[in-house]
């Protein structure tokens, strides 16, 4: 490789460079410092995190690098300041969580480091093998810290369920790669697009790609590929819950997308079909499922299921507008949930975390505020207007029916009529309800991203959506 | 395209040869072998004694952590034998390529070194 074309690849990767040597030099610090160094860690490796989302948004140029295999485009830059958001958020609510819990582990906020690199280079692959690569050190990242409380059983099983299921769908998706590889001779997403147009579909082709989008849909938890988010919502941690529901969520979408939209854009009429049928049965089954739960972090499990349907709907519509609503709907669905697990991991009693939705009976006595934005919460998730939750479903249902899918969209406000009855359930627990033991006061980094999500979300969206929507566009036509 | 797939053709034969060989290995024992099973067979062999124990013992972890420590060194030679065999052709990047992955893997190093999973007691 020549010395300058390097050096413009390694200009297009700065954040992810800072984030890795980010995430080795922290590593070194706390294993000299010992177990007492996890809240400068923790300090440190927000600080990282900032300084890779400023790199990215002030520094680095716009491009392809690596030979086409890692792509900086609008689309990757929009999806990549949500990872960021994301895993800054969920390091910093874990700080009171890790002083009341005794769990200091430096290797917490390492790990989301190295997961948050994978989940960049994933957001940026243009080919086979940088996709694999970024999946792979996010999920093994993420193997690990959902086993990261070793004494507790259910989180050494949530790892584990983790770990095997991720290794059964990273399997299908190499499978699915290699016979794409097969029947076109390419790995770069462009390349393959250029051989489907040429050549049409042939069965390998056809099946290739229904293995790749098995192994994605793994990743988003879309059904039939969900089984594993329910215990390891609960099982994990709640600090590693809330970063779970969110970054990964992003990264895996923003991968979907891309792998459809510009690897087999020709076949859209192909993969179109298994979107759609993933997007129903995660909208219908998330609805349906989360009624009967009495854990919060089981139900957030089943509602980021039903929400991953949700945004498929825009990315079955194939077409800017579709991807357009993609990329709002995974805005509003990142401040939505930061702002539930705010708000769960204030849950602590004098004697420890609760996580039972009777928990959270006549909270609006004990707790006001935090009452007040909870309700806001739900009733964004379930999509009622004038909540930004409202606005995301309403440019997916819109992008779908402009597309002429109509059922699909029918069928997407029908499922949202149902998750609005479990929503409404946990509202009318906390204003209803005989209020039970008060929650210790929230501490003040909790209340920080509860504050600014909740106002995010109603009503400071209605004034930052002029530039967003139109980043939003500017991304989702780099494809078409 | 069908050029391609054709230079895949001995693959599919191998994979087709190992399927019929491995099940016909498999499935004719069944067919043909003669069964008698009594206890002495069907216990664990341990020179002509008695066994002490059941084989499916518990051991200790620290073990398992010194085989995976293990293995990552081992598969870190099988991707240096590759690169010192065409490390003359390779140039500067080839070789600051190798350095930069020699030094993220002594950063694990360092890591499981300082967190005692090389100490045996």
């Amino acid at each position: 490789m020549m010395p300058d074309m390097l050096s413009s690849s390694l200009q297009i990767a700065a954040p992810e460079l800072i984030l890795a040597i980010g995430a080795m030099i922290l590593l070194m610090i706390g294993v000299f410092m010992g177990e007492k160094s996890a809240q400068t860690i923790t300090g440190l490796s927000v600080a990282v995190i900032i300084i890779a989302a400023l790199w990215l948004i002030l520094v680095t140029p716009l491009g392809v690098g690596f030979g086409g295999s890692f792509v900086l485009d609008p689309f990757a830059r929009f999806m990549k300041i949500l990872v960021l958001i994301g895993s800054a958020a969920a390091v910093i609510m874990s700080v009171g969580f890790a002083e009341s819990e005794r769990f200091n582990r430096f290797e917490f906020p390492v790990l989301v480091l190295l997961s948050t690199t994978g989940m960049m280079m994933m957001v940026s692959a243009g080919d086979m093998i940088a996709l694999y690569l970024g999946l792979e050190l996010q999920s093994l990242a993420i193997y690990v810290l959902a086993a990261i409380n070793r004494d507790s059983v259910r989180s050494t099983e949530a790892g584990l369920k983790y770990f095997v299921l991720g290794a059964l769908s990273s399997g299908m998706l190499l499978y699915g790669a290699s016979m794409v590889y097969g029947f076109t001779g390419h790995i770069e997403f462009t390349q393959i697009a250029a051989v489907a147009a040429e050549s049409g579909r042939s069965v390998g082709l056809i099946v290739g790609l229904v293995f790749v989008l098995a192994g994605l849909a793994f990743k988003i938890s879309a059904v039939p590929f969900h089984m594993w988010t329910p215990d390891v919502y609960e099982g994990a941690p709640t600090p590693i819950t809330a970063f779970l529901a969110g970054a990964p969520k992003i990264a895996a979408m923003a991968l979907l997308t891309r792998f459809t939209v510009q690897g087999f854009e020709p076949l859209s009429d192909q993969w179109q079909q298994v979107i759609v049928f993933i997007s129903i049965a995660s909208m219908a089954f998330g609805a349906f499922a989360a009624i009967g739960q009495h854990n919060i972090k089981r139900l957030m499990a089943y509602s980021s299921i039903a929400h991953m349907g949700y945004a498929l709907v825009g990315l079955a519509a194939a077409n800017t507008e579709g991807v357009r609503g993609v990329l709002i709907y995974m805005t509003v669905y990142l401040m939505m949930t930061l702002g539930t697990f705010a708000v769960i991991l204030a849950m602590r009693r004098r004697d420890g975390m609760v996580e039972e939705i009777d928990d959270l009976s006549g909270l609006s006595q004990t707790n006001p505020m935090m009452a007040l934005f909870l309700t806001v919460m739900m009733l964004s998730l379930a999509g009622l207007p004038p909540l930004a939750g409202f606005i995301g479903k309403y440019f997916v249902f819109m992008a779908a029916v402009h597309a002429g899918l109509w059922p699909l969209a029918i069928i997407g406000v029908l499922a949202s009529v149902v998750g609005l009855f479990y929503y409404l359930r946990i509202v009318k627990t906390m204003w209803f309800d005989e209020p039970a033991e008060a929650f210790v006061p929230m501490a003040i980094e909790l209340r920080a991203v509860l504050w600014v999500t909740g106002l995010v979300v109603f009503p400071v969206y209605i004034f930052v959506s002029g530039p967003i929507f139109a980043a939003a566009e500017a991304a989702a036509k780099t494809f078409f | 395209m069908s050029a391609l797939l054709a230079s895949y053709l001995p693959i599919v034969i191998f994979v087709g040869v190992a399927l019929i060989l491995g099940l016909a290995l498999l499935v004719s024992p069944f067919l043909l072998a003669f069964k008698a099973p009594d206890d002495e067979k069907l216990s664990a062999y341990e020179c002509g004694f008695d066994a002490f124990d059941d084989s499916r013992m518990k051991f200790d972890v620290r073990f398992y952590l010194v085989s995976i420590l293990f293995i990552i060194f081992d598969l870190e030679v099988a991707f240096l034998f590759p690169w010192a065999a065409s490390f003359g052709t390779l140039g500067w990047f080839g070789f600051w390529s190798m350095m930069v992955f020699l030094g993220v893997l002594t950063v694990g190093f360092v890591y499981e070194w300082k967190k005692g999973a090389l100490e045996w007691d």
